[in-house]
């Protein structure tokens, strides 16, 4: 194989990480801050189990390339949407990638952290609330803590997804690591080593998440930890 | 929207893409139940090597999960589609053919999407191994059965009914992802769409098509797979 | 890793032989077209192939008595397709340059257009400098016309399909003016600059004609000078194998026929509404 252009793919390669990375972070930490609103919103009314499973069935229902699609050349066809206050950021393809990689991860997010507060035993919450514990402080303190714990290695698996899922912002002209990729491919014509980088690049970003999450899970779980040693 | 010129559009008259998109859709199914099939051959071969006992192959299985769960599967179709031709050609050149073999679509997106979705099958058939009662193994070997005939009437059964609501979730990630062969030219229904799109400038519309089709075959599939586990699952209840 | 290779390999031999393509004495040929490059190649509402590439095609295999069909495939993975053997020629509107030569080869070019630039009427960049024919093979004229185009377009966005002659000259002559946007098909910045997602697009004046036939194509205009030559190519031709010289041979033997008795032009009269069909 050869090794100098190995090296110059990784170089150009390389160039696009910080913007997949971005992509990466943006729409994870606003897609759960969505999916948590999501999940609390569920359990409140009868109507609003319904929205919030609409929501979830129609985006898990569909390809997220397909969502990519219809917001950024879908809603580009109306005027009325080119000449409304949301345009500036329609306009361009780096937040209508995060717009569709955001809402595709809070629906799959909000039934994770929903598997996650149905395991919060009854009996913490009562013995918040007979602590005397407000509504907000009882899920602030109680509820949120355990959830999140509970769901968190599933949440990692959705993370690892949604690192992928960012080559798709190349569709929309996004020069990520995936769309560099494909630039070379398309001026160099070697298809294989262009993505045995690409790829490499990917496996060690989900490697180091899975550390990441590993170690959070340990410090969010000592009392596991301890009762192992 | 104009719903009249919509229905135009998406009907089947003269200027209508009806026709095609039902031909794209059709398409979609088939490499979808083509790539599943291929998943289950991979997750076999998979849960197998990790179960063997050997660690070699233990390994070797552990990697493919662990190296297809974090590489875009856009990649990998890239990986099959221009990689797999060059491959193949190696190939008939050592066997002394002569000239260029190539993949087609179809057969890319089957091969792509199904080692992909054999990584997560391999997790699901392992997962459903294991949670067979250690019992009903040890009653089989009592009994005297071989290992063929176990596997055929005891470990065979048993793992496909508790791998059925995950294997459920494998082929809706099938269905979504074969949206992605749409980038190998391939005739379905993400493909199209774009297709006609482009052509009509009216990319909306059919998008916001596609998107219900998709919904339908993914419910419809989601149906399927929830008969299939209630009826699996009756031995269970009645005893 | 090694794995991964080995798996898709095992898999690859299993189900060599149904795919395998014979060594051919030329009777059949599969043509490659995008499908998205009116009104060279597109696809009708039935799905079907149509354009004046396919047309042109259908004339010139019938001189050499060749059976040819299409396939459609993107544009972006054309070339590693043909030399990876998944079809044996390439017919959508591919320029003949140097770069290209470098990894396949090509016929004699059918047709040769200029590329220029398309705006919307209303834009600023509506009232870019439009000198008429520049040959980048004359510099003198080349750097006078981009320096008269450069402060318009000072900062602007500006579309462009991936890998294609427009795209290296961007990169060439525009780099530090404009941001260039790439496409994987020229329909997608023709919906974005519809959209006002791209301040103009590059592309050549064949394909926007067909641009400004198509429903809502009377709010743009073609502007800028109409570049061809150096870099630009010769114009598009046939591409194929280095290796297949026999059905070159072939090719150009009824592409020729066909330009020399006037089969070619008048296809271009009827598929651009204009001549724009190659020299001998």
């Amino acid at each position: 194989m050869d090794t100098v252009f190995l090296a110059e793919t990784m170089g150009k390669l390389l160039a696009g990480l910080p913007l997949t990375i971005e992509l990466a972070i943006i729409s994870i930490s606003a897609g759960a801050v969505l999916a948590t609103i999501l999940a609390l919103f569920r359990a409140t009314s009868p109507i609003a189990e319904a929205i919030v499973r609409g929501y979830v069935f129609t985006l898990r229902g569909t390809p997220l390339l397909l969502q990519i699609f219809l917001i950024y050349y879908g809603l580009g066809q109306f005027a009325e949407v080119r000449h409304s206050i949301l345009w500036p950021f329609l306009r361009q393809p780096y937040w209508c990638a995060i717009l569709a990689l955001t809402i595709n991860t809070s629906a799959y997010g909000s039934e994770i952290i929903r598997g996650g507060l149905q395991s919060v035993p009854a009996g913490a919450i009562e013995a918040g609330r007979a602590a005397g514990m407000s509504r907000l402080l009882l899920t602030r303190r109680i509820v949120l803590p355990i959830a999140i714990r509970q769901a968190l290695p599933a949440y990692g698996n959705e993370m690892i997804a949604m690192v992928k899922a960012t080559s798709l912002a190349s569709i929309v002209t996004l020069m990520e690591v995936s769309g560099i990729a494909y630039a070379i491919i398309s001026e160099t014509y070697r298809a294989i080593e262009v993505f045995l980088c690409a790829g490499a690049i990917y496996l060690t970003l989900n490697f180091l998440l899975t550390r990441g999450l590993a170690v959070l899970e340990r410090w969010l779980n000592p009392h596991l930890v301890q009762s192992r040693t | 929207m104009d719903f009249d010129a919509y229905f135009q559009l998406i009907g089947f008259g003269p200027k209508g893409w009806g026709a095609l998109l039902l031909q794209a859709a059709a398409m979609t199914l088939a490499v979808s139940a083509s790539a599943f099939a291929a998943s289950l051959v991979f997750g076999t071969l998979g849960a197998w090597a990790k179960l063997s006992g050997v660690r070699a192959a233990a390994v070797a299985s552990e990697t493919y999960t662990t190296v297809l769960r974090g590489i875009p599967d856009l990649l990998v179709i890239y990986l099959f589609y221009f990689g797999g031709s060059s491959v193949m050609t190696a190939i008939g050149h050592m066997m002394g053919h002569e000239g260029f073999l190539g993949l087609n679509g179809f057969t890319v997106g089957t091969l792509a999407v199904g080692v992909v979705a054999g990584a997560y099958q391999t997790e699901a058939l392992r997962g459903a191994f294991l949670s067979i009662p250690k019992g009903e193994l040890e009653a089989a070997r009592a009994v005297g059965m071989g290992r063929l005939l176990m596997l055929r009437r005891i470990i065979a059964p048993r793992t496909l009914r508790f791998a059925l609501p995950s294997m459920g979730n494998v082929w809706q990630q099938v269905l979504k992802e074969s949206a992605l062969v749409s980038v190998t030219g391939l005739a379905e229904l993400m493909r199209q769409m774009h297709v006609a799109a482009g052509s009509t400038r009216m990319p909306f519309d059919f998008y916001i098509t596609g998107f219900l089709i998709y919904l339908a075959l993914t419910t419809l599939s989601g149906f399927g797979f929830r008969a299939a586990e209630v009826h699996t699952m009756r031995p269970e209840r009645r005893s | 890793m090694f794995l991964r290779r080995l798996l898709p390999l095992a898999a690859l031999a299993l189900i060599a032989a149904p795919f395998a393509s014979e060594a051919k004495d030329w009777k059949k040929v599969v043509i490659a077209t995008e499908g998205a490059y009116p009104p060279y190649n597109m696809h009708a509402p039935d799905g079907k192939l149509i354009g004046f590439e396919i047309d042109l095609a259908m004339d010139v295999c019938k001189r050499v008595n060749l059976e040819c069909s299409f396939i459609a495939q993107d544009w972006d993975g054309i070339i590693p397709g043909l030399n990876a053997g998944k079809y044996d020629a390439v017919m959508s509107g591919m320029s003949i340059t140097p770069k290209r030569l470098e990894v396949i080869d090509f016929t004699h070019a059918y047709t040769n257009s200029p590329t220029t630039f398309l705006v919307e009427k209303g834009s600023p960049l509506a009232k870019m400098a439009s000198p008429g024919r520049v040959s980048l093979d004359d510099k003198a004229g080349t750097d006078a016309a981009i320096a008269a185009i450069k402060p318009l377009l000072k900062g602007k966005i500006v579309g462009v399909q991936v890998s294609t002659i427009q795209s290296d000259l961007l990169n060439a002559f525009l780099k530090d003016t404009v941001e260039i946007r790439t496409y994987k098909t020229t329909e997608e910045h023709d919906l974005d600059l519809a959209a006002g997602r791209v301040d103009a697009a590059l592309a050549s004046v064949s394909y926007f004609s067909s641009t400004l036939n198509k429903p809502g194509g009377d709010k743009f205009t073609m502007v800028g000078p109409l570049l061809t030559g150096g870099m630009l190519g010769k114009g598009s031709g046939i591409a194929l194998r280095k290796t297949d010289t026999d059905l070159k041979a072939l090719l150009d033997k009824g592409l020729l026929a066909a330009i020399k008795d006037g089969s070619v032009k008048a296809l271009s009269m009827q598929w651009f509404k204009a001549d724009i069909s190659a020299a001998e």
